[in-house]
Parts: structure tokens; sequence; C-alpha cells
């Protein structure tokens, strides 16, 4: 996979007069498929934000950003990708510059204004989508004005690009796109084998296919390897977690810089995170995808992801994984930087515990910026979690 | 069977020694920088208190902060393990318990079998700890060993709104600058103390009858604002602050 990813980044920084190109930076939750249509390279700064998290750049980067006037308050990610810009930081030495941006408001209204901030910065276009939240549900008129909109975003793509959207490739495009989908939701089901053969730590990982290149060959040659590789580990009775006890799912966005830190904390306890609400945000709302009709189905899909939902709608959400994955536990990461995911987490807990009776364990932190990591607090809380369950 | 409780925290290390589940003694000493050497120290202490040899101790539990670097326990456990089972031990009738240490504070519901349910803890941030209070202590050049007493005699409570251990100093120097009289400002950092502990504890859904341990639990003035904040009683044990050690001794006898 890293190969895959290396080539994908080299190939976007390589010049445009010799890949004839262009570069589209868009949000994780936009609609990815119109660009692949039109050969446009898509570029995720938030893929980028977890990358520097991963490489204990974000501390650094975040402070250049608050040096440059932003608070501290603001997420991480736009932090880190509106410094790395100015300075092509980061561990790919910064993202190569867009032709246009695509922001869709799904996953937080925070990208709006750094969407905007990058447009200035770059003076390139600058497409918003609007999804509004389904709060309770999903309506024919909240249909309508998305639908309407992802016309408004072809139309920007065929002005932008100068050429005329290919609505044949669309649908091979789109059927590519379910099928990674479905294949990704494969990956993660087989963590309902006991034990798991793989933990939501090598989800984590695995993710950055089914985010960026989504509708394209290459995912799906890889993620069947991949599937078949944990479907052999299932048939041999292999497990990540030696002698797995607990069973546990993970909420929120990853601690990008404490990978492996947490990894092998839960580990020792024998505990393995068997699911999250974070890799199966890429796989969940599929089911409102219509193959034959991707993009009249897009809008429903794309308003109807995990983070776009009520807090209710989220509980119900996460209960549906407890079930499914047979989980003793729920952990949720209060992300300092992800408002929208971190805001109903004490009632969703509240509410897990009222219909599950599960134990549940809140710990502080931040996806990318190492500052806000308390290494001695979070671990006193996990070992007393884990002696709780016992 | 005699087994040894340490409980290691980020300002004093307790150990507590105990006999078919009856206390024998208890001592407290300053953790300072060594953790190790603290843990070590304060078991000969109260060792030597006791006139017990060390090859005595059939089993030792470690807890708190330091209990990972205590090499010669044979477990560890978290304090939040550990002062559900000394409260459960010093009053079986607890459902909850309120542990304001040095550097955190913590709700623990317990259920009848004296087993955690669920818990929660300040964010990492100092305010609302032991810390805090010391801070304070030493902008307002008081002994914190009075501050209880002091803050009883409280006329009008002054507001401290900050919730920042940093800025609530400020906010005490601010005072202090105005005239406002040490009693009140005291009575108002055990306010800003209790409500912080309060939320807490709520959001978990602490129910009476409620413990409160830890240091902290020394201050007379911090529980009576805890009460009033929680409009519950609060019962606090002679051996409060050891309450940790004594857990983690029993949890020894099972090791």
């Amino acid at each position: 996979m890293r190969a895959i990813m290396a080539a994908y980044y080299m190939e976007a920084k390589t010049p445009k007069e010799k890949t004839g190109k262009q570069i589209a930076w868009i949000t994780s939750g936009g609609p990815v498929e119109p660009l692949h249509v039109m050969d446009v390279i898509p570029i995720y700064p938030e893929n980028y934000g977890a990358m520097i998290g991963a490489s204990k750049m974000g501390a650094g980067l975040c402070e250049k950003a608050e040096q440059m006037g932003y608070s501290s308050d603001l997420c991480s990610y736009a932090r880190a990708d509106i410094a790395s810009a100015t300075v092509n930081g980061g561990p790919i030495g910064g993202l190569p510059a867009p032709d246009m941006l695509i922001c869709c408001n799904n996953i937080c209204g925070t990208v709006l204004k750094w969407y905007e901030v990058q447009a200035r910065y770059f003076n390139v276009p600058l497409f918003i989508l609007d999804t509004p939240v389904c709060h309770t549900e999903f309506n024919p008129d909240m249909k309508r004005y998305v639908t309407a909109q992802i016309r408004e975003y072809i139309t920007f793509l065929e002005k932008t690009c100068g050429k005329a959207f290919d609505y044949d490739r669309m649908k091979e495009v789109g059927k590519l796109s379910v099928q990674a989908q479905a294949l990704w939701q494969q990956i993660l089901d087989t963590t309902m084998n006991r034990p798991a053969p793989m933990t939501c730590f090598d989800a984590f990982f695995h993710l950055a296919m089914i985010v960026t290149l989504r509708g394209t060959q290459v995912v799906l040659d890889f993620y069947e390897s991949l599937l078949h590789e944990m479907k052999d580990r299932i048939a041999q009775g292999i497990g990540m977690v030696p002698e797995e006890k607990y069973r546990l799912i993970w909420d929120n966005i990853p601690v990008w810089y404490r990978l492996r830190w947490l990894s092998d904390k839960f580990a020792a306890h024998s505990a393995c995170l068997v699911a999250d609400t974070y890799t199966s945000g890429w796989c969940s709302s599929m089911k409102y995808l219509d193959e034959n009709d991707f993009l009249g189905s897009l809008a429903e899909m794309y308003t109807r992801i995990f983070l776009n939902t009520g807090t209710g709608l989220m509980a119900d959400n996460i209960i549906e994984l407890v079930e499914k994955y047979g989980a003793d536990g729920v952990v949720f990461h209060s992300n300092r930087s992800c408002k929208p995911y971190s805001l109903g987490q004490y009632d969703i807990q509240r509410l897990i515990q009222e219909r599950t009776g599960i134990p549940t364990l809140m710990i502080e932190a931040d996806m990318t910026d190492e500052r806000y990591f308390s290494e001695s607090q979070i671990e006193t809380r996990i070992d007393a979690f884990i002696e709780m369950l016992k | 069977m005699i087994t040894a409780g340490i409980d290691v925290g980020s300002i004093s290390a307790k150990a507590a020694i105990m006999q078919d589940r009856k206390l024998l003694g208890a001592s407290v000493i300053l953790t300072g920088y060594n953790v190790q050497n603290a843990g070590r120290q304060v078991l000969d202490r109260v060792l030597s208190e006791l006139n017990l040899s060390a090859s005595r101790i059939d089993k030792i539990v470690a807890t708190g902060y330091g209990r990972n670097s205590i090499g010669f326990a044979d477990k560890a456990v978290t304090e939040i393990t550990c002062h559900a089972a000394g409260g459960f031990f010093l009053n079986p009738e607890i459902r909850s318990i309120i542990d304001i240490g040095g550097q955190d504070s913590k709700a623990i519901v317990i259920d009848k079998d004296g087993r955690v349910r669920d818990f929660s803890m300040n964010d990492k941030c100092a305010a609302g700890t032991g810390r805090f209070l010391e801070v304070m202590a030493r902008a307002l050049e008081v002994d914190l060993d009075a501050f209880g007493e002091l803050s009883l005699r409280a006329e009008n409570t002054a507001s401290i709104s900050s919730l920042c251990t940093v800025f609530a100093e400020s906010e005490v120097i601010s005072l202090i600058s105005k005239g406002a009289k040490r009693e009140n400002i005291i009575a108002g950092i055990h306010a800003s103390i209790a409500s912080r502990v309060m939320a807490m504890a709520k959001r978990i859904g602490i129910s009476p009858p409620v413990m409160m341990t830890g240091g902290v639990a020394k201050n007379i003035g911090v529980v009576k604002a805890l009460e009033e904040k929680l409009d519950m009683p609060v019962i606090v044990s002679e051996h409060a602050q050891v309450n940790g050690a004594i857990g983690a001794a029993l949890i020894a006898s099972t090791v």
C-alpha cells in the first residue's frame, strides 16, 4: 500500500505539463468520483493531516499556524494544512498546489473557512457543496437541495477543466466506487470473527486507499488481496491481539501520533479494538447509493454520512456496531480538534450505557497536535477501564 | 496473610499494611523526585512503625501515578480500582467515591459488591486538584493545613470563575490586591473546586452515600463546599488520605 500511496503522491507532485492533469484539494467527505471522471487528481489535506500527525510533525506546524494568527482552538488539520502550505512542510514537503478546491461541509463547518483561506492563498476557484445536517431524518427537500448542487458541481468542473463531463465514464467510476466501498465493508467485517484478524489500528492505516482513490481500479485490486489475507488469517485462527479477551469499539478520529502506543497498550490488556465509527464512515452510507443511478443517489449518500447526522442517530449507529461486532465496551476519543465528532459524546455515552449496559471510556486528546496528549492520565484511564471490565 | 499497598501519588506516597482484612497501620511521606525510592521509603517507614520485618509481607500491590515504577510490587493496579476497594472496605454502604489527589480528581460509582461501575476523571488540567490548592496557598501565604478552618469563617464567598489554575491564581492575586479577606478568597477557591468536581460526578450519576477520599479530603472547607454543591452528605474517613493504599493492600490478598 505504501507503494501505491507513494505513486499517487508522486504523480500529484509531478509538474502538470508532464501529467496533463489538474489537481483538486477536496475534503474527506466530499464527492470525489466526478473528479476521477474529469481526470483531476484529488488531494486530501485531511489525509495529509493524518500523515503529519503520524510523523509527529503536527505540533510544529500547529505552532507555525498560531504564529500566523490562527487560534490554538482551531482544528489541528486546518492549522497543519494552512501552515504547511506556506512552508512546504510535513513528511512529503508539502502538498502539490491545487488548481481548484472542493469543499463539502458534511464533515464539519470548519472546512468552509479553511478552504476559503486556501482559495485566497492559492488564488484558485472554490466549490462549496452544502449538505444539511440530518438531525433525525433525510427528507426529499434535502435531496432536491443537494442534487441541484451536484449539477452545479459538474458545471463547475466543466468550466474549470475546460471540457465536457463524460456521463458514461461517470457510470464506470460510480461502479468502481460502490465496489470499493463494498469491499472495504467486507474487510472491516472480518473482525466479527473471534479472534479478530485485524484491529481498528490496522484499519486506520489501510483506510488511506478508500479515502483517496475510491472510484479507481487500483483500490479494488489492493483491497481484494487484503481481504484474502484477512480470510486466510481467520482460516488459520490467527488473531491480531494475542489471546483476545475484550472486544472494544473506537469512536472518533485516531490519535495519529500515538497509534503504536495505544495499540500496544490495549493489546497488553488482551483488548482488541474490533471496529470504529471512523473507518466505517467510508462505507456505512453505501446503502443509500444506487449503482445504476450513481449521480442521482450521490446526494443522499454524501448527506447521510455518520458525521452529518444527529446525536441520536450517531448513538444508534454505535449501538449497531456494538451488537454486530460483539463488543464489551466503547472507547471514546474526545478530540479537541473535531467539534462535530466530539460534541455529543457524553450523551452518546449515556445512551449506550442505558441501552446496552456496556461500559464506556472517555479519553481526551487531539488527532494531530501532540501537545494535547497526556500519557499518564490516559494510561490510568485505560488501565482502570480494563480493570472494570474484568 | 499480611499484605502491603503502596500508593505513590504526584505529591505524597502512602503505604498501608493489612492482615486478614484488618488495617495494621499506614504512613504518608512526600513523593519527591525518585518515585521508586519513595515507594520503598514509605513501606520501610510503616514497617518500622509496626515493628514488622519486610519478610513478613506476603504480597504487595502498587497504585497511583508511580504504580508501574515500583519494581518490588507483585502487581500494579490503578488508583480508581484501589479507591473503590478501600472505600468499600471502610464503609460497605457507600455507592460513590470522590477522590481528590495531588494532580487529579476522580468520581467513581460502585455497585453493592464494591465493584467499579463507572468513573470519570478531570480533564488534563490541575484545576480542582490538590496541586491547585497548593498554588493558591502559596499565593495567599497561608499554610495549606489551615485552609479548611479559615474558609469556614468566610462571610462572603469570593467568586473565582476561571477554570484554569494559572488564571485562577491571577484572579486570586487581583482579589488580594482589592483587599478581599483571605477567608472569603479561600472559601471561593473551595467552591470553585467543588463545582468542577460536581459536574464531573453528576455526569456519571453519582448517588449517595458518597465518600470523599484522597489528601484533599483532610480539608474540611472542600468537603463542606462539595456537600453544598452536591446537595448530599459527604462521608470522610479518618483514613481518607491512605484509602488508595488500603485498597491496594486489600487487592494484594487476592493476587
